[in-house]
């Protein structure tokens, strides 16, 4: 059986049809490669003239031809974990709603919704946080931080309604359907006999919910919230928008900054030989966070919401009863 | 001694902060599809879905070209990556535990994760900088490269919903795999194959970064293949950039434009899924 499955050995009749597809398979695995080769290849003539001093240094310098990582490194990290620490917790508050809360007749349409956010293109999400979002914050909430939190270093400066917390919150928003969607997942995978048992033992449904649901998606909403991290890290148009494009360590929040995304976006055009292979530099950091970033994420996503335990789970067997869950505290 | 009160209490406290974060959500999506609608409307007229770009400051001028190359380029993008990934997921789903199998879903859940600037990137230093030129069919492809992965995944999933006794039937009634493939499962798919389809153009459609660093822009019919075009992400982009109040005007035109195909396509995606399922 097994043998007659083998593309290399067809049936009478099947032609090259098999040889077809499993190209088809070679070549999405070929593709995927050359990606990585092609940017590291990119890359290669930056990497020899600045080696790991690229990673240390924060002059950007196309003039001179002098090309350093940090303010854009920092600004791709420091907006992305903005975003997740406002996104998170809404979108976790909102898939523990959409699934556990929500009336019935309720729970298909809202989900859907809160999905199609996820539709709205990066582009129009940055014209958005241009037009609307950006002057709102420059007169409301940045304008409340500069006056009553600007002696805290975080807060000090103008607020300009462009900079580094409007492109957290423009992020964060564009996160959002990615983290709930894939936390209502992973909620909804959690047993029912799980949450009957606990409202057999008489826990509210609060109780169930923080006691057993929680701690059992725990894996799995991690792992949505690094898909989330994921997203933010490699995003590009919206956060060019709304960012300010100042390449320096930003002073603070309200200091316009840059991404490794927004400076590939804003300096790609015009860029040939060093500067072109310092950008593409980036772009190979930028791969290599999301990846290592976004294995994680699937990894434990896949972990719980397939119901696939992992095979050291299964070995215990009992990681899920609800006396387990209900632990010391009753 | 925790009575229940305090329990039910700090219980509903809590479900009410999940319901508050829930419709934060919901606000959220509503402020901006209502400012897209509100500031988009007034732009939008028959001239300005057919016409070219006007020089800054002349009045008149619309997304035509644009919207004209997005079509394109989406268009070469569905016909490569359409074939392709429906074959990958054929045979993923003909030779679900070879080797090649488990290392091909391991490139594709990667190529999904891969920022789609990265994959800009990519096509630009493989085709833009060996030809010398920006051209629609750089972006073409780029496009066809972001939804490869989308394809190949639905795809794979769809197929794997064909009941296996239907397989079994097929092939106890002596058609050969091929013929199972081809005259059985694929049509038993179809549905589903086309949700994913619509779900990858609508992806494809909205792209920005891969299509600004392949096909740059243009303000001019697009004439071939190898030229610059224009494309309504990037329009969006360039005219919300620009100090002009009437070209950031004609940006939430357009951008009126994108997000109700986009949305036009997901929202019927959902309807079929929603029908099918209850035919079942």
């Amino acid at each position: 059986m097994a043998a007659t499955e083998q593309p290399t050995r067809p049936q009478n009749g099947e032609g090259v049809f098999p040889y077809f597809t499993a190209a088809a398979a070679v070549l999405i695995l070929l593709l995927t490669g050359s990606i990585l080769l092609v940017v590291l290849w990119g890359a290669w003539p930056a990497w020899q003239a600045f080696g790991p001093a690229f990673l240390t240094t924060s002059i950007w310098d196309p003039v001179q031809n002098l090309y350093g990582a940090i303010p854009a490194v920092f600004g791709t990290l420091i907006t992305s974990l903005l975003a997740l620490a406002l996104a998170g917790p809404l979108g976790i508050g909102t898939a523990i709603f959409l699934s556990e809360l929500a009336p019935p007749w309720l729970k298909k349409p809202a989900s859907f919704t809160v999905e199609l956010l996820a539709a709205v293109p990066s582009v129009v999400f940055g014209l958005w946080g241009l037009f609307v979002l950006a002057p709102w914050f420059r007169v409301g909430p940045g304008q409340f931080l500069e006056d009553n939190l600007g002696f805290l270093p975080l807060f000090q400066g103008p607020s300009l309604g462009i900079g580094v917390l409007t492109a957290g919150l423009v992020l964060a928003m564009m996160i959002l359907p990615t983290i709930t969607a894939i936390s209502r997942e992973v909620i909804r995978a959690v047993p029912q006999e799980l949450r009957e048992a606990m409202f057999a033992l008489g826990s509210t449904r609060w109780e169930m919910i923080a006691k057993v649901v929680l701690p059992t998606s725990k894996v799995g909403i991690t792992g949505a919230l690094l898909l989330g991290l994921g997203r933010s890290l490699g995003e590009a148009i919206a956060v060019t928008m709304v960012i300010g494009n100042a390449n320096l360590i930003p002073a603070s929040l309200l200091a316009p900054a840059q991404t490794i995304a927004s400076l590939i976006v804003n300096e790609f055009p015009e860029a040939f030989d060093l500067q072109l292979s310092a950008l593409l530099l980036l772009g190979l950091l930028l791969f290599i966070i999301t990846l290592a970033v976004n294995m994680v994420a699937v990894w434990l996503v896949h972990r719980t919401a397939q119901g696939i335990p992992s095979s050291k789970e299964k070995r215990r067997g009992k990681k899920l009863t609800p006396r387990r869950c209900l632990g010391d505290g009753h | 001694m925790a009575t229940k009160k305090i329990r039910k209490a700090t219980g509903s406290l809590l479900e009410f902060a999940c319901l508050l974060s829930a419709l934060l959500v919901l606000l959220a999506l509503c402020l901006i599809l209502y400012y897209i609608f509100r500031r988009g409307i007034g732009a939008i007229n028959i001239p300005f879905l057919i016409s070219l770009p006007t020089p800054v400051g002349e009045p008149g001028g619309g997304i035509g070209n644009a919207l004209i190359g997005s079509a394109l380029m989406v268009a070469l993008g569905s016909l490569l990556a359409i074939p392709f990934g429906i074959a990958a997921a054929i045979y993923l789903d003909q030779n679900p535990r070879t080797r090649l199998a488990a290392a091909t879903r391991f490139a594709n859940r990667v190529l999904t994760g891969v920022p789609s600037l990265i994959i800009g990137l990519f096509v630009f230093t493989v085709l833009v900088l060996r030809t010398g030129n920006y051209s629609a069919l750089a972006g073409g492809i780029a496009l066809a490269v972001m939804m490869i992965p989308v394809i190949t995944l639905s795809a794979e999933e769809m197929l794997r919903l064909v009941p296996g006794s239907l397989r079994e039937a097929s092939l106890a009634l002596g058609a050969s795999k091929k013929q199972t493939v081809l005259m059985l499962i694929l049509p038993a798919a179809t549905g589903g194959l086309v949700v994913g389809i619509m779900l990858a153009v609508a992806l494809a459609a909205g792209q920005t970064a891969p299509v600004l660093l392949t096909a740059l822009t243009s303000r001019f019919w697009l004439e071939n293949l190898n030229q610059t075009s224009a494309s309504l992400p990037v329009l969006i982009y360039n005219y919300a950039s620009s100090p002009f109040p009437d070209w950031q005007e004609q940006a939430w035109g357009a951008a009126l434009v994108l997000v109700a195909t986009i949305l036009i396509l997901n929202v019927t995606a959902q309807l079929f899924v929603v029908f099918r399922n209850r035919r079942h």
